[in-house]
């Protein structure tokens, strides 16, 4: 039973950080019908910013975590956003009106690009920090169970949940929200009834990378390690969270990402340590196959 | 007047160009520039670079200059072999490299059919001399017999009844994890679980877990630095207390910057440090003087241009048959000792030693 609680511990954390990132491929394609295919290497910039942010920050003497924690957010939050812009500006915007596979071949290759030009900059080892945020609970102790939820794992899950309540807030009760949805709805009348549409998408971006970016700090204080190629595999598995939760549906994101999380944990745990991202990409064939909208998605109606 | 007067500069040039081209002997080394194990090459490219430097401010081999190119294989066969090709193409003499045991093997061939010399400092696995290719020696140790060594060692040592072995797919890793498996079996110990992860990844809790639950003393892991330090870091924040034993993979300085403080304590095979051997003392400190502190391989590859350097002399050529000959008979004197090469092209090196990690650096264990 320990064990089982302990895996699910392991998978929700690492499903949170999943969801956070899904949020971001979810949103563009809600908005702009395209995956970002670049969005894993968005995050993994916000690793490294936030890696550097810590470095510089310990060097200036401020290591009161909390603190520290809040600044290295919004520096790192700024910067992953500043990038997700440009992206969008560059890589994706001169091809909306293009064939609907053009946009797709700009992100590939986008995301190439980032990942070259963060080790040139960077270079390509393994960049560490030393642990910041140690220890733990074990609050099943008076049951017997030798459960263990770190203080990271904890802060994790609680900044996802704070997040994304953030985000239904921003999408379901703000103006900039109705714009978002008005845009996803129908982006020619959208722009007819006078929404800035280009803003809209931007700012979707923009607020994409945020996500992410504090999903790369979570990241680099959890296992204390970054290099340019993580955001390789965590971006295919955050997609396939997207498309599992309803590729288009916020809420369906965090689930994707909590069961994608969930599914690979027990898996590794209780089938074959060896072979668990299959379990991934397996429910990502799945899902393809059977429930394509995924558990949330609306089904593609026909305009008339 | 001035066409014969141009037409002379003009041979006078080519004759310059290709008296240079003679003077020179160019010589590669290869390695993950790029990639996860780029600090490794840095080793490599360390030993190589002042080794050619000192040999050429001697005078040379056979009177020519060394010209050193370094190639980048990113660790993978099919880029080894398009750099094989490049290096043979460029007229190459001899390649101190390549480090990973699944770029080397493929590119043995390509060497051994222009009649390269392949001298491999770092490569561990047996695979690379049991294909019998003439042209292939290494200073470096092989796996089979590294597995040998953790296995004596972890019971010498009496370091645990449980153990768990855990590997990370690669030919280096899964090799010595296999070897380390059967050489226990032949004593009579079963391992408690024979498991894996992926490289490059980063989240270990799942295996954690799972092994946490196994309850083990010693946890064997082959594999590199990167998941051996993100493994026994997760490990210890767990609250696992088991001994980890590693192999060559994890002799890098990166290792305890990822591992921090649960670095302490882990045990690794490599071995005999030639920075240990008096022999090498005043070649250790030229490496000082010029801020490089040769760990790891630096001093392995050193010794291959000097085994090299000392088998041309014998053999009056720097490729071909008469350099295999001369290899395969020769006793050559290095900075790690006296080194001479088996008919599989394996050195006499001593094999492997335990080693324990402390805070940034590791000791021999008695």
């Amino acid at each position: 039973m320990e064990y089982f609680l302990q895996q699910t511990v392991n998978g929700l954390t690492l499903g949170s950080i999943y969801g956070l990132i899904a949020l971001g491929y979810t949103m563009v394609y809600g908005i702009v019908g395209m995956i970002n295919f670049a969005h894993g290497e968005i995050y993994m910039i916000g690793a490294f910013i936030s890696l550097v942010a810590f470095a510089a920050l310990g060097f200036l003497g401020i290591t009161w975590l909390p603190a520290a924690f809040v600044l290295v957010l919004l520096i790192a939050m700024a910067f992953t956003c500043a990038y997700g812009w440009t992206l969008e500006r560059l890589a994706y915007r001169p091809l909306r009106n293009s064939f609907r596979l053009a946009p797709l071949i700009s992100a590939i290759g986008a995301s190439i690009f980032l990942q070259s030009y963060v080790q040139i900059l960077q270079g390509a080892r393994t960049r560490s920090l030393p642990s910041l945020l140690e220890g733990g609970f074990t609050p099943l102790h008076a049951l017997g169970l030798d459960v263990t939820v770190s203080k990271m794992q904890l802060l994790i899950i609680c900044m996802t949940m704070l997040l994304m309540a953030g985000v239904f807030m921003l999408v379901n009760r703000t103006r900039f929200g109705r714009a978002q949805r008005a845009v996803q709805q129908d982006k020619m009348m959208a722009s007819r009834l006078g929404i800035r549409v280009d803003h809209v998408i931007s700012m979707t971006f923009v607020l994409g990378a945020a996500l992410a970016a504090a999903a790369g700090l979570l990241v680099t204080m959890y296992y204390g390690s970054v290099d340019f190629f993580i955001g390789f595999l965590a971006g295919l598995k955050a997609f396939t969270a997207a498309v599992l939760g309803g590729i288009g549906s916020v809420p369906g994101a965090i689930l994707g990402g909590m069961l994608i999380g969930l599914i690979e944990v027990y898996w590794g745990g209780y089938v074959s340590g060896t072979y668990k991202d299959v379990s991934v990409f397996m429910a990502l064939i799945l899902v393809l196959l059977f429930l394509p909208t995924g558990l949330l998605g609306r089904p593609d109606s026909e305009k008339v | 007047m001035l066409k014969i007067a141009s037409r002379i500069m003009l041979a006078g040039t080519v004759s310059v160009t290709a008296m240079a081209a003679q003077a020179e002997v160019i010589v590669g080394v290869v390695g993950p520039m790029t990639g996860q194990y780029a600090s490794f090459f840095e080793q490599l490219t360390n030993g190589a670079k002042v080794a050619v430097e000192r040999i050429n401010a001697d005078g040379g081999v056979n009177g020519e200059q060394l010209v050193l190119q370094i190639e980048d294989d990113a660790c993978d066969p099919k880029q080894a072999v398009a750099v094989a090709n490049k290096l043979a193409a460029a007229g190459a003499q001899a390649v101190f490299g390549h480090f990973c045991s699944a770029a080397s093997i493929p590119a043995s061939d390509i060497y051994d059919e222009s009649g390269i010399v392949m001298i491999n400092p770092a490569a561990t696995s047996p695979m690379l001399t049991e294909r019998g290719v003439p042209t292939v020696f290494r200073t470096a140790g092989r796996d089979d017999k590294q597995a040998l060594v953790i296995a004596d060692e972890i019971v010498r040592r009496k370091l645990g009844e449980r153990i768990a072995i855990v590997h990370d797919k690669s030919t280096h890793g899964l090799g010595i994890a296999e070897g380390v498996k059967a050489a226990l079996n032949e004593k009579g110990i079963q391992e408690i679980s024979f498991d894996s992860l992926t490289a490059g990844e980063k989240d270990f809790s799942t295996l954690v877990t799972t092994l946490k639950a196994q309850d083990p003393d010693v946890v064997y892991f082959g594999g590199y630095f990167a998941e051996a330090g993100l493994l026994v870091r997760q490990a210890r924040e767990a609250g696992m207390t088991a001994t980890f034993i590693g192999d060559d993979g994890v002799a890098s300085s990166e290792f305890p910057s990822i591992a921090g403080k649960a670095a302490d304590g882990f045990l690794m095979t490599f071995p005999p440090d030639p920075r240990q051997n008096p022999a090498s003392a005043e070649t250790v400190a030229a490496f000082r003087e010029k801020g490089i502190e040769p760990e790891g391989y630096t001093l392995y590859t050193y010794a291959a241009v000097e085994v090299f350097d000392q088998a041309a002399e014998a053999a009056g050529a720097t490729s071909g048959q008469a350099m295999v000959d001369a290899l395969r008979d020769g006793s050559f004197d290095t900075v790690m000792g006296t080194l001479d090469f088996d008919e599989k092209g394996d050195s006499s090196t001593e094999p492997f030693i335990l080693y324990k990690w402390e805070g940034a650096t590791y000791t021999p264990l008695p």
